[in-house]
């Protein structure tokens, strides 16, 4: 196994305590709500900019990290920067700039309650994000695993009616449950196996364990991310949807299933590594299933009336391609993988933002009810729009790149029924969204209910949907950094520099 | 077997003691009965250590010119300190069952077990 | 000085006894000395046993004769890695325990019994801290008893009657497992004529096949697996911590089951040995019924609606994770066990205090009752959610660590489904204490007056602070009680 030179740098500490400072000043400003959500808007400019000053030194090929405590020696809290880190990093931390700006829109246009919560819990989910991202080792993955669940535990049950509480209880139950009996019972398994949890670009348990061993821990370990949202430890995704749309919008695009996906990656490309997966056929066997979710959960999309509802779904549909993607092992495989970690977000972000939006200005929850809102609320449903066609992966949206490796990586792995899969689904896909694309800008508005005159909803929240969904867009022409850190990800896992 | 009655009869009856008690703990309801078992229960330890201090054909372990063999003094010394852990026990013991009495009005187990079930949930005095 | 330093394994003990007799007559003078005498004997009590442990780690073991005579004839205090370990423990958790004692006890003891219960209170800890630094058998019996006195009669000092019938049940079978423990004494001493337990490790090896040491084991195992409450003989637990006054559950809780534990490694691995406990395939009877204690106490805990029994049956819980590293006998499993004692006495101990205060201040003992005191007793529940989270056995609390290693250790024995028992006791440990910490940040503000002290806040809080620190510095008590664990199973260890 070759040791990577780490070099030694405090960022990542700083990208992750920026936050959590950011937490003590927001309790702090409590009675005063402008300096509140600057302090907000501060840290979450401070933290991308901290994320975005790694970016030259991991794309010149180095890795940085830290050590924070050796709790007893084998068992450490640390961080290390690399590509596939930095770039969940730079993707998460800047969707947190525009998503705060959108929340406090949204938060003052609804009067919630218990606002100070809702921003302390953010920025802690934001910090645990970046702990997640910038993991070392299986362990602190795993805090930072357990503190995005706990500290969106407030978030999802924000409303505090029983209903809320419910969803948030059945979030709590599926996340919780799952990481602690199985996701810790892989990481006791790997670590008597391997004798390390340190993660390795060519994998820790090549090697180390027998076929069945191996089988079953990685069993363990995709059972126990259920922020992965694959079936069937899905059903806490549909559940959340009682939060407020912004905290929808973080759990779906930024933190927490983006953090379950990450894991998955992390796990096969640095727990497990190529090689071993390639040499017991787990990858096709987890690439099979991955299609399984990702055509269920498009096909219950269809079904759903609650718009909110219908995106949870189709998250769960898009989470899987990322696996899906992860899974065939090979390069343009990863590259679509780890592409559409970012495109997705974008993509999803912007069609929650426009849930949201919606909700606002009208207090519509439903697809059925959308009939005429497109002249209404233009610039929201031309980034509604925008938004569907990347998920849907029609150029010139961003989310075609991500399909077209896939599409690649299904050809170079030899799995050709996944070309299938993933036609299907984007005909599916399209069959969820073009609908409400249809109802919302060529039927008329139901009866008693004025065609005319625009209806948006706060600026604060329209500006960053039309950002969202203008980089989904942008990225298809300049994908840079992103593509590059892709890359180095691909490069790393398959051992050729 | 009749002589490893007649040669262990001591120990024979420390078991039967042994029973006696632990039965009486745990069978009787009444609690002063649990004591005399628990009483029981620790004379029967005590006599298996006598016995076990005995040596055949030993005299009492007093300095005495005329004995060949001593009784090993050391059990009978432990026993001493387990006697008066027995009866400090049983003191406290006492001690408790007098404040049971006044609490719950009763020392039958069984009753005092419906009484909680049934009765009032106040301090007691 | 050196003949003070010198005679500090002796110390230890007799201390916190004379102090004991002392508290009466110096209560007359004032009331006020007594709690001032408690805190002042503990926290020499933690001195000395902290000096005593790292002589022990930095020279070996150390050995006092009591008296000056020499062993096997006069009886030995020993100090070695691992009685130093449980004595800091021990010491740690009494002086905490002092100092919070003096704001709880004024509602739960009547007036004119706190001097004695400040007395009862020291004797305790004297027979506790015997229990572990003697390294004499019969004397070990002796200081069971004493502790064992005295717990009754703390527990029964309450003003609830429960604690009464709960005093008096745990007195019989304590004294049940006591005599237990006295006849194994008995036969160890009747075929090997010594009661020293480094004389009788160096004697038994050559007896291991004679039927009276068998049943000598048999009875030493089942006697301490009563003062321990191992599952199914904790019957007399439950109640106890329930009724007892609040500063008595807290020790007890911390210090009491722990001690136990150690008398029942102390006798399993110092004076039989691991071949011995191999040969009576010892471990596989203790897996079972540490495994049923895991589950079975988390299960009950589920089911309870007053906080101290869920504390209570939790406890059973933790006692079973105790019990487990003594039944996988690898280094690795073993070291679990001991860091357990410490990480338990903390969290627990931290429960059991934060409880005590709900109790004292809002008269709440009803789970249902605690619903948004988040809002009015910030740093008492913040206390309380460490402590819980530590009991789940979150990573950088100290539950994770105890779990980690037991769990390595038990992949390690070749035993992987051991593992699962233990990550399913810590999801249905996250629901019992969820169930809790939500309604208490998330529930409507309930209608409660607070009253009394906050200076209760500060022993609690110092220990819910360590469950913290050493879930992240881990690798001091986890070095000592590894080392600890490899002198056990390296052949005696005395």
């Amino acid at each position: 196994m070759s040791s990577v030179f780490i070099t030694q740098s405090a960022a990542p500490v700083y990208a992750i305590g920026v936050s959590l400072a950011a937490v003590l000043l927001i309790k702090l400003s409590e009675r005063n709500p402008n300096a509140r959500e600057f302090w907000t808007i501060a840290a979450s400019v401070i933290k991308f900019s901290i994320v975005a000053s790694m970016v030259p030194a991991v794309l010149d090929g180095k890795v940085l990290g830290c050590t924070l405590v050796t709790i007893v020696p084998g068992l450490e809290i640390a961080f290390k920067v690399d590509a596939l880190g930095l770039f969940f990093a730079l993707m998460a931390s800047l969707l947190w700039i525009i998503t705060s700006f959108y929340s406090i829109g949204y938060i003052r246009a609804e009067k919630e309650h218990a606002q100070t919560r809702y921003y302390m819990s953010f920025a802690i989910a934001l910090s645990a994000t970046m702990g997640v991202a910038f993991s070392a080792n299986l362990l602190t993955m795993f805090v930072f695993y357990e503190i995005i669940t706990l500290c969106t535990f407030p978030l999802v049950g924000h409303k505090e009616t029983p209903e809320a509480m419910a969803g948030a209880r059945k979030y709590l139950t599926y996340l919780l449950g799952t990481s602690l009996l199985f996701l810790m019972f892989a990481i006791v398994l790997t670590y008597s196996a391997a004798g390390t949890l340190e993660f390795n670009n060519q994998g820790i348990l090549d090697g180390n364990v027998s076929k069945a061993m191996a089988i079953a821990i990685f069993v363990l370990f995709m059972a126990g991310t259920a922020k992965a949202a694959m079936m069937p430890f899905h059903s806490w995704l549909p559940a959340a949807m009682v939060a407020p749309t912004p905290v929808s919008a973080l759990l779906h695009a930024v933190a927490v299933v983006k953090t379950g996906v990450f894991v998955v990656i992390k796990i096969v490309l640095h727990v497990f590594g190529i090689k071993l997966l390639a040499d017991i056929g787990l990858g096709t066997a987890l690439a099979y299933y991955a299609s399984f979710t990702i055509i269920v959960a498009s096909m219950i999309a269809l079904r759903q009336d609650n718009l909110k509802a219908r995106l949870a779904y189709s998250t769960i549909s898009q989470l899987s391609y990322i696996v899906l993607g992860v899974a065939l092992l090979s390069p343009s495989g990863i590259t679509g993988s780890v592409m559409h970690m970012v495109l997705h977000g974008f993509g999803k972000i912007t069609l929650f933002f426009t849930a949201g939006a919606i909700y606002v200005a009208t207090h519509k929850t439903n697809v059925s009810q959308l009939d005429g809102i497109g002249k209404r609320m233009p610039f929201t449903m031309a980034a509604f729009t925008l938004g569907a066609i990347s998920m849907i992966g029609i150029p010139p949206m961003g989310g075609f790149i991500s399909k077209w490796y896939l599409v690649g990586g299904a050809i170079e792995a030899d799995h050709l029924p996944i070309l299938l899969v993933l036609a299907a689904s984007t005909l599916l896909n399209a069959g969820y969204f073009l609908p409400i694309i249809y109802r919302a800008f060529f039927l008329s508005p139901p009866e008693g209910e004025s065609a005319e005159g625009i209806c948006e909803a706060p600026k604060a929240m329209v500006i960053p949907l039309t950002l969202t969904a203008l980089v989904a867009l942008g990225l298809f022409f300049f994908p840079g950094v992103f593509l590059e850190l892709a890359r180095i990800v691909v490069a790393g896992a398959t051992g050729g520099y | 077997m009749v002589e490893l009655i007649l040669g262990k009869f001591n120990y024979l009856i420390a078991i039967a003691l042994a029973m006696i008690g632990f039965y009486a703990m745990i069978a009787k309801s009444n609690l002063i009965k649990k004591i005399i078992g628990m009483n029981i229960f620790q004379t029967a330890v005590f006599l298996f250590y006598i016995s076990i201090g005995k040596v055949h054909g030993g005299t009492a372990p007093i300095v005495w010119d005329k004995a060949v063999l001593y009784d090993n003094p050391l059990p009978h010394v432990l026993i001493l300190t387990a006697i008066v852990v027995s009866v400090s026990t049983t003191a406290v013991a006492f001690a408790l069952i007098i404040r049971i009495q006044k609490a719950f009005g009763t020392i039958e187990e069984d009753k005092i077990i419906e009484i909680k079930r049934n009765g009032y949930k106040g301090d007691m005095e | 000085m050196s003949i003070i330093t010198s005679n500090f394994p002796v110390l230890l003990v007799i201390t916190p006894l004379i102090v004991a007799v002392c508290i009466p007559l110096l209560g007359r003078i004032n009331k006020r000395i007594p709690p001032v005498a408690a805190v002042v004997s503990t926290a020499f009590t933690l001195m000395v046993s902290i000096i005593l442990l790292s002589t022990a780690l930095d020279s070996g073991p150390i050995s006092y004769w009591l008296g000056n005579w020499a062993p096997p004839w006069g009886i030995e205090y020993v100090v070695d890695t691992l009685s130093g370990f449980v004595l800091v423990v021990v010491a740690f958790m009494a002086l905490m325990v002092a100092l919070y004692t003096p704001g709880t006890i004024r509602d739960e003891v009547p007036n004119d019994k706190e001097t004695t219960f400040y007395s009862l209170y020291m004797l305790l800890v004297a027979g506790l801290l015997g229990i572990v630094i003697t390294g004499d058998v019969f004397n070990m019996y002796v200081f069971i008893e004493i502790s064992s006195l005295a717990g009754y009669a703390l527990i029964a000092s309450g003003k609830k009657r429960e604690a009464l019938t709960a005093s008096f049940n745990y007195l019989i079978l304590g004294t049940v497992g006591a005599t237990f423990f006295i006849i194994g004494v008995g036969l160890l001493y009747m075929v090997t004529g010594t009661l020293n337990m480094a004389d009788l490790a160096s004697r038994l090896p050559e007896i291991y096949d004679s039927k009276v040491v068998l049943t000598a084991f048999a009875f030493f195992s089942v006697g301490l697996s009563l003062k321990l409450a191992l599952f199914p003989l904790h019957i007399w637990l439950p109640k106890v911590y329930t009724n007892a006054p609040s500063a008595v559950s807290s020790l007890m809780a911390a210090t009491g089951t722990k001690v136990a534990a150690y008398a029942l490694i102390r006798i399993t691995l110092s004076v039989f040995d691991v071949e011995f406990s191999r040969s009576v395939d010892f471990g596989s009877i203790l897996l079972v019924l540490s495994c049923a204690a895991i589950i079975a106490g988390s299960v009950l805990a589920i089911s309870q609606t007053n906080i101290k029994m869920m504390l209570a049956y939790s406890s059973v819980g933790q006692v079973g994770y105790i019990v487990l590293g003594l039944a996988l006998l690898n280094e690795t499993a073993l070291t679990g066990s001991l860091i357990h004692i410490l990480n338990h006495a903390l969290m627990k101990g931290a429960l059991f205090m934060v409880v005590g205060i709900i109790v004292f201040r809002t008269g709440v003992e009803e789970i249902s009752g605690l619903r948004g005191l988040g809002r009015c007793m910030p740093f008492t529940m913040a206390a309380f959610t460490i402590a819980s989270l530590s009991m789940i056995g979150v990573p950088l609390t100290v539950g994770f660590i105890s779990k980690w290693y037991l769990a390595v250790g038990a992949v390690e024995a070749g035993m992987w489904y051991v593992v699962p028992v233990i990550l399913v006791s810590s999801v249905l440990t996250a629901v019992y204490f969820w169930r809790i910490v939500e309604g208490i940040y998330f529930g409507k503000a309930a209608n409660v007056t607070l009253k009394g002290p906050t200076g209760l806040l500060v022993p609690t809080m110092i220990v819910a602070a360590l469950c913290v620190v050493f879930g992240v510095a881990a690798s001091v008590p986890v070095s000592v009680a590894r080392l600890a664990a490899s002198a056990l199973l390296g052949g005696g260890g005395m």
